[in-house]
This record gives structure tokens, C-alpha cells and sequence, in this order.
């Protein structure tokens, strides 16, 4: 119902709205869910359980959990440093954060991956030192997903540090608490809803990310296949019911993940207060 | 989330310099770090791959008729996506900013929808419908129409991926700048189009550029939903990204990185635009809101 009986246009621009959402979303994502309905539930299950896309959803999982954990970490102290500290060139590294965002992820792929080859600039470095490959091994697929997941951590938790009232810390610290008793009772517990959100953001874009990882993966099946490549990998030989099937779980996926956000989005918005 | 915080200078900090200089420095050198291995590296390394082997190289690489169809099939398929979008992202504002009506939130979501749905899917799906297998692929191809492995999936599959990005701007920025101004122009006279480009694109358009600016780069980036609907036909459905992928499984790194490189210039330009606006919708909105105040 309109609010006000003054403004024009609700018919035609929700009109639009929702024909174009229904012509470029909604009818083509249903369009998944239908093919998917013309597979038997065993046929279903025979596809999801195959030896070959458990072990894509074990690499895409692992490698995402492992590498939203690393970026949510480093994205803190990043965030933290660029709203707190002073230091030389701050304007230029707090806008380069968002280089991921940017950069196209074929672009990403080909340049971490010649990076972390192991003859590349830090992939020799570190096989000589430590003799660790990065590239084309399941560690490759992390390195990708920590550079497209930082910016995310970054960018939500930055706002919510410049909105902190450091009043809160400079009572614990009058109060007698010392830094680290107010970085653990006042800091973190305001700044964990953020972390949490960016965590969960840097995973829903690398469980399903393609681009950036494919070059840097060696993608080896059963060992540093992700799902994505997986599904496309079926395409390609026509198998359009295991491409879909296996896309419908992503979807699914990606739904619970969305609803999850937005929850925790909500929950920060309360715990600071603009709710 | 909105990009419009306070401005933060007011703030003194005397606690978190009171810092030990050891955490401090720790603390810093870790993120300069990551920033210079996972962001400044990369970014540099696609200009010395790009020219490793001279700048003739590099030009004659770009100037390579894949290379030049490339870009212009890159730049088509930014021309017609990024209007589009646009005008649904205004469209999509218009309604859910000034307008109550039931199920909004729902709307909201499913406009963020295909930013959590994985390229690849973005690309399936339309495979699905319009693919030699799909829905409609047998009508297409009695009529001789081509949809995927041609142009128009590519346009489609970046209409998808592109879809949130002008709304997701336009709704927090028009919520917050409120309806009174376009009410009083209409209270004054005037039509709703008068009001719309007099009122509301001026009150808007740093936020509308800003994500006309971030669908262009993504419409021109996008990489895994083109690559499922293209064919990665040189020449012909090859988009810039593709030729990049192309090139480089091909050895051919100089020509890889060459357009790459094409890519990060746009990546760097619209960073640096995107700062720039940024900027200017803070001004704008502290503006307004000392106006407001008096």
C-alpha cells in the first residue's frame, strides 16, 4: 500500500520490478529446480553421492572454511589497523582493499597463480624454505579464496570500529581493567557480530567462486577439484541432470547462507544500536 | 549496509596510542603484509608479465584480431547490460524506497539473490533453458536462433550477475535521503517525471554512478558465468576475461597478461573513481543534513 497518495509511479516501477526479477532470476533458478524434478530420488542421490562430488564438496568446503577463518583474522587486524592506528600511505592501502572486488577473477587466477607457482615470486620462496607447494595443490585453491574473501571482512568490520564509542574501553580502562581485559570484555564481544558477518560473507562468495581459483588449483579430481569446475566439468560432456543436480545443493546453499547473512546483519545493526 | 558513517576525525584516541609501540608495529607490519602479498603483488605483477617481453609484444599482442574482437564484444555486452540493470536498479529503488507494500523485505532479498548464487550456476541456468538440451533449445534451433554459445547468453548471463548492483545502491541512499523534497515538488505542480530528474537523479547521482560504476567492471570482469554460456570461440564469443583464460592455457602469456592487463587498468581506474564518489555522496550528505539541521 502506497505510504503516500502524492508520489506516482508505484504500479509501474514494482511492475518492472518484479518482471524483470521473475525474467532474468526467478524463472531461469526455477528452471534448476524443475530439471532437477525429473530426476528420481535415487537418481538424485546416486549423483550427490558419487565418490568424485563428495570428495569436490570436501575440497570446496575445507578449502572455504579454512580460508574465510584466514581472511576473517587478517581482515580484522587490517580493519583495526586502518581505523586506529596512523601510519604512511593509509588512504591508498584502505582503498586498494577493495582491489578483489574489482580485479576480474580471471585476471586473479592467472596472476596468484604465476605468484605461487612454484617457480613464482613467493611459491619458490616458500618451496625453498619450507618445501611447501602452494600452486596447483589444495593450498592454492586457500591462497585464491583468502585474496577474494578479504575485502569483505575488511569492509564490514571497518564501519562498525569507527562507530565504536572508545568511551566504552577508556571506562573499562578507568575501571582498572587492563588493555587486553578491555580488548577481550569491550572490544571484542562489539566487534564479533561484524567478524562473524564478514566471515560468513567471504564463505557464500568462495564456495561458489570459479575464476580466481581454476588456475591456481592444478585442479586434480578426488584431491583439488571444486564443485563449481565440477559442474561445469558435467556440462561439458552433456551431463545436464549431475550438473544440475549438483547446482541445485549449491543453490539451496547459497539461499541458507543469504537468510544466515542477513540475520547476522540484523544482529549487528542491533548490537550497535541502530535498531 | 550503508557506506555513510560519520566522519570519525572528531574522535580522539588516546587509548589505542597508548598501545604498546611493540603491538602497534606488529599489528601494522602484519596487515601491510597481507596487503602487499595478496593485493600490491598481484597487481604488479600483471604489468611486468605483460611487458616481459617489450612493449612491441605487449602492443602487437593486443592488436591481434582475437584480442581486438575480444574488447569489442566486451564492450558490447557492457553497453546493453549496464543500461539495462540500471534501469531496473532505479525502478527497483523507486518502489522499494517509496513505497510500502507487503513483502518488500522478500523483494530486497531476491534482489541480493545472484550475488550469493555461484557464477558458474548464473551461467547453468540459462544453459538449462535456452542449451541444445534445454526448454526452449529445440524451438531455437528450428528457428535457427542462437542463444548460448553466442552473444545473447553472454548478455544474459551478465544481466544476472549484474542484477543487484545498481538497487543495492539507490534503496539505503534514497531511504535515507527521505521523500519530502519530491513531495513538495509535487505539491508544487509538478509531473512525476519532472520531479523524478529534477529532485531525485540530482539528490541520487553520486550513489547511482557509483553503481552504474561497479555493474560496468563487473559486466566487463565477469568471468565463470560467461565462461559456461560462451563456447570460449575465439573471435567470436570470446569476451576479454575468456581471451585472457584462452591465451594463457595456450602459453601464450605475454598475450594473457597483455589483456589482463587491459582488465586491471579497468580494476584501477575504477577503484580510484569509486574513492572519488565516495567522497563526494559524504559531502553531498553532510550537506544536506547541515541544511536539514538549520
Amino acid at each position: 500500500m502506497p505510504q503516500s497518495h502524492i508520489m506516482p509511479g508505484f504500479r509501474p516501477a514494482l511492475g518492472f520490478t518484479l518482471f524483470y526479477l521473475a525474467l532474468i532470476v526467478l524463472i531461469p533458478l526455477s528452471a534448476m529446480l524443475l530439471k532437477t524434478l525429473q530426476l528420481s530420488l535415487e537418481q538424485f542421490c546416486a549423483i550427490l553421492t558419487h565418490k568424485r562430488v563428495l570428495a569436490s564438496f570436501s575440497v570446496s568446503f575445507g578449502a572455504t572454511l579454512i580460508a574465510a577463518s584466514v581472511a576473517a583474522v587478517l581482515g580484522s587486524i587490517i580493519a583495526w589497523c586502518l581505523v586506529r592506528y596512523p601510519f604512511p600511505g593509509k588512504k591508498l592501502f584502505d582503498a586498494l582493499i577493495d582491489l578483489p572486488f574489482a580485479l576480474p577473477t580471471a585476471v586473479a587466477g592467472i596472476v596468484l597463480a604465476t605468484i605461487y607457482e612454484p617457480k613464482g615470486w613467493i611459491g619458490k620462496v616458500v618451496m625453498d624454505s619450507i618445501g611447501v607447494q602452494i600452486a596447483y595443490k589444495p593450498l592454492g585453491i586457500v591462497v585464491a579464496l583468502i585474496f577474494i574473501g578479504l575485502p569483505f571482512v575488511v569492509r564490514t568490520i571497518e564501519p562498525v570500529l569507527q562507530e565504536f564509542d572508545s568511551a566504552m574501553e577508556e571506562a573499562a580502562a578507568s575501571l582498572g581493567a587492563n588493555r587486553w581485559q578491555a580488548f577481550v570484555k569491550v572490544i571484542l564481544p562489539n566487534i564479533l557480530p561484524a567478524a562473524i558477518t564478514g566471515f560468513a560473507l567471504a564463505f557464500a562468495r568462495g564456495i561458489g567462486e570459479y575464476g580466481s581459483v581454476i588456475f591456481i588449483a592444478g585442479n586434480m579430481p578426488y584431491v583439488s577439484e571444486i564443485v563449481p569446475l565440477l559442474i561445469i566439468t558435467k556440462l561439458e560432456q552433456y551431463d545436464y541432470a549431475g550438473a544440475t543436480a549438483i547446482g541445485l545443493i549449491m543453490l539451496l546453499l547459497s539461499f541458507v547462507l543469504l537468510l544466515m547473512i542477513n540475520g547476522l546483519q540484523w544482529w549487528m545493526r542491533r548490537r550497535n544500536g541502530q535498531l | 549496509m550503508s557506506a555513510m558513517n560519520p566522519s570519525f576525525s572528531r574522535r580522539a584516541k588516546p587509548l589505542t596510542l597508548n598501545d604498546s609501540v611493540w603491538l602497534r608495529h606488529t599489528l601494522v607490519i602484519i596487515s601491510l603484509l597481507t596487503i602487499v602479498l595478496f593485493l600490491i603483488l598481484p597487481l604488479a605483477t600483471v604489468l611486468i608479465e605483460a611487458f616481459a617481453k617489450g612493449w612491441s609484444t605487449y602492443a602487437a599482442s593486443l592488436a591481434e584480431p582475437d584480442a581486438l574482437a575480444a574488447m569489442r564484444l566486451t564492450l558490447l555486452v557492457a553497453a546493453i547490460t549496464v543500461p539495462l540493470t540500471t534501469v531496473f536498479g532505479v525502478s527497483a529503488a523507486w518502489a522499494i524506497a517509496r513505497f510500502e507494500f507487503w513483502g518488500k523485505n522478500l523483494l530486497i532479498t531476491l534482489i541480493d539473490l545472484p550475488f550469493s548464487v555461484s557464477p558458474v550456476i548464473a551461467g547453468l541456468i540459462y544453459v538449462l533453458i535456452f542449451g541444445a538440451q534445454g526448454w526452449i533449445g529445440p524451438w531455437l534451433s528450428d528457428h535457427d536462433i542462437k542463444v548460448i554459445f553466442a552473444v545473447p547468453g553472454i548478455v544474459l548471463a551478465t544481466l544476472f550477475v549484474t542484477f543487484p548492483f545498481v538497487a543495492r545502491e539507490l534503496i539505503p541512499l534514497m531511504q535515507e535521503i527521505g521523500h519530502e523534497e519530491e513531495e513538495a515538488a509535487l505539491s508544487l505542480g509538478a509531473n512525476g517525471w519532472q520531479t523524478f530528474f529534477k529532485i531525485t537523479v540530482p539528490n541520487i547521482k553520486w550513489g547511482l554512478l557509483y553503481g552504474v560504476l561497479l555493474c560496468n567492471a563487473r559486466a566487463m570482469g565477469e568471468f565463470g558465468a560467461v565462461s559456461v554460456v560462451s563456447g570460449h570461440i575465439r573471435g567470436l564469443t570470446n569476451t576479454l576475461p575468456l581471451h585472457v583464460e584462452t591465451s594463457y592455457n595456450e602459453y601464450d602469456f605475454v598475450g594473457a597478461f597483455a589483456s589482463a592487463s587491459l582488465l586491471a587498468g579497468l580494476a584501477v581506474v575504477t577503484l580510484v573513481v569509486k574513492t572519488f564518489l565516495e567522497w563526494k555522496q559524504k559531502q553531498d550528505l553532510k550537506a544536506a543534513r547541515q541544511a536539514a539541521a538549520e
